[in-house]
């Protein structure tokens, strides 16, 4: 870490841009957002002066996938990300430091950058036995995220394992997993949910930190408003077939290899909100559903625990067997008609009986 | 009068009373009361048959039909049955909201089936007899200008708040459609604040529909068996909106 704040003008000198490039990227940007001719001057001032956001990436309970995804960032590419945009102080996966040296640049950037780092969290703490469950550098992994989230700007909560808890914190959640958000409740949390997240999805958030030095917009449940404020089926391009009601029946049916929707196969995609339906996978290649697979909802609260990926409705389990709500409802309902039909049939007879006794009485 | 196992004779209402009870309505030949005012009756037959088709198209909503051959693009079978689930369901919205109004403007019978008089020991004791008289514990039943103890609690439990659990989960799931900027998230975004995950609100919608699939079995054949067995008009009084009692 330099010994004074890198800006994004520094680093891009660095890179080998003149600095007339520079101007008239300036310029360019300024034209094309529509901005006044003061702009272009403002925007190299910023670039100029801005220090780039410090960042603390940390992993706790968790697969790295979200790492693996977000070195796989198509646009903008990874390398501009953790090497312009931001500066990327601390990752102990993909850092060169190691050990006590490693550890050090924790303590210097939690002192020098107080309330300017942003805490990006990969995984979450286990709380039981004291945090046990998971060591890192000697500590349990609560009490260091605890320490650097004190101090932080921000904490991005990468994954569902950060947003939610997923799969580690699936019934029964032995190691009493916890996600972010419910450890550290007094500092701003953007919840980047997806296992992984997309890597474009990634990028975007901390692009858009570095570029306008705020957080971006977040919906009721802590996500950013632009990549997770509709459902993949809201844009899926299968959705037509779901309105025209043709759907796959079988996995090996016509209908799949036409491409039908995939809803009664229980893709969770009416259920689940991301962006793979739109930004997509690998660059806009693919996603799960283009590949004939319907959604598994990784992006959502507790889809460990929703019952089968294969499954329409839900199988609720508080009843000692897996049933689904309409299995309980026909049982429930068929055993009131039974119940309204045998109390009618008693009426009945009891009317009638009494009728007799009538009558008897009469003559 | 609230005696467990009534005599006859005490379990015969007086009608000259009852008659008195509908404000400033005269009880002519066979005494006939006004109780169910025209808004009633038509937020009744409205809400009836948008909860049949609302509990149609629901059902295949989660569970589709056979899948359809062509084009895609010629078909809509899917959105045609979602149209009539919308439709309905907002049908149903505003009717029971207009009922709800109505509540407070109507007459005392109307407001019946939004609240239980928990505090009066009265109504318990009623309903129990209510209960026995389910039984066939009790010979007689006892008669009321609006609805009994027990049909009250039933329509404030089956009807009130299980439409009002529908209604607010059904909106909100509709927002998931319509859009986080949408009122219908504005007004009913919390309930993901209760299920973060949508498709355990989709399940609970489901158990709701279900929860009112008994409920209209229950309350049809109360209202057909209280007509025969109780001596006094329940259908045709929520078309006439009288009650004629046959003694």
């Amino acid at each position: 870490m330099g010994a004074a704040t890198e800006t994004f003008y520094s680093v891009i000198r660095r890179q080998g841009i003149t600095r007339r490039s520079f101007h008239k990227f300036c310029s360019l940007t300024a034209t094309s957002l529509g901005l006044g001719p003061l702009a272009a001057s403002r925007i190299a001032n910023a670039l100029e002066t801005k220090p780039r956001v410090p960042v603390i990436w940390m992993h706790g309970l968790e697969c790295t996938c979200c790492s693996e995804s977000f070195i796989r960032s198509a646009h903008p590419l990874v390398k501009d990300a953790v090497l312009s945009m931001i500066s990327l102080d601390y990752d102990d996966t993909i850092m060169a430091a190691a050990g006590h040296q490693a550890e050090a640049i924790l303590e210097e950037t939690r002192t020098k950058y107080k309330g300017q780092y942003i805490l990006a969290v990969e995984g979450n703490p286990p709380l039981n036995e004291g945090g046990m469950f998971c060591i890192d550098g000697g500590k349990p992994f609560v009490e260091k995220l605890k320490m650097m989230a004190e101090d932080a700007m921000a904490i991005i909560a990468w994954g569902a394992c950060a947003s939610w808890g997923c799969v580690q914190a699936a019934k029964p959640n032995p190691t009493q997993a916890t996600p972010i958000d419910k450890v550290i409740t007094n500092k701003p949390i953007i919840k980047v949910p997806g296992c992984p997240p997309i890597a474009e999805v990634m990028t975007g958030v901390v692009t858009f930190i570095t570029t306008f030095g705020k957080l971006p917009e977040l919906d009721r449940q802590g996500r950013p408003k632009m990549f997770y404020s509709q459902r993949i089926h809201d844009k899926c391009y299968r959705r037509p077939h779901f309105d025209a009601g043709q759907f796959v029946e079988e996995w090996d049916d016509e209908a799949a290899r036409k491409g039908y929707c995939l809803y009664k196969m229980g893709c969770k995609g009416p259920t689940t909100y991301n962006a793979c339906s739109t930004v997509r996978w690998n660059g806009g290649v693919s996603f799960p559903i283009q590949s004939g697979h319907g959604c598994i909802g990784c992006s959502e609260d507790g889809f460990w625990d929703k019952g089968s990926f294969y499954d329409r409705l839900t199988n609720i389990k508080q009843f000692g067997i897996e049933k689904n709500a309409d299995q309980i409802g026909m049982v429930a309902a068929g055993a009131v008609g039974a119940a309204v039909a045998a109390h009618a049939a008693v009426t009945a007879v009891k009317r009638l009986a009494s009728k007799r006794e009538d009558a008897k009485q009469d003559h | 009068m609230m005696d467990a196992v009534a005599p006859t004779s005490e379990a015969k209402p007086d009608l000259t009373a009852i008659a008195a009870d509908a404000a400033g309505e005269q009880a002519v030949g066979r005494p006939t009361v006004y109780v169910y005012e025209a808004p009633v009756r038509i937020c009744h037959w409205v809400n009836a048959v948008s909860i049949l088709v609302l509990m149609v198209t629901g059902y295949l909503i989660g569970t589709p039909l056979p899948t359809v051959a062509g084009e895609a693009s010629d078909n809509f079978v899917m959105g045609y049955i979602r149209f009539a689930h919308f439709a309905a369901g907002q049908v149903l919205a505003v009717f029971f909201l207009a009922r709800i109004l109505w509540a407070f403007v109507g007459n005392h019978h109307s407001r019946q089936i939004f609240y239980i008089p928990v505090h009066r020991k009265q109504f318990w004791k009623e309903v129990l007899h209510e209960i026995r008289w389910y039984a066939f514990l009790e010979r007689e039943p006892k008669m009321y200008v609006g609805h009994n103890p027990l049909a009250q609690t039933a329509m404030f439990t089956g009807f009130t708040l299980f439409v009002a659990f529908m209604i607010v989960t059904g909106f909100a799931l509709y927002s998931e459609g319509t859009g986080i900027d949408s009122w219908q998230h504005r007004l009913f975004g919390w309930v993901f604040a209760i299920w973060p995950n949508s498709q355990d609100v989709h399940t609970w919608h489901h158990l709701g529909m279900w929860a009112l699939v008994m409920f209209v079995l229950v309350h049809i054949y109360a209202a057909i068996r209280e007509d025969i067995m109780s001596r006094q008009s329940i259908i045709s009084s929520m078309i006439s909106g009288e009650r004629q009692f046959r003694d």
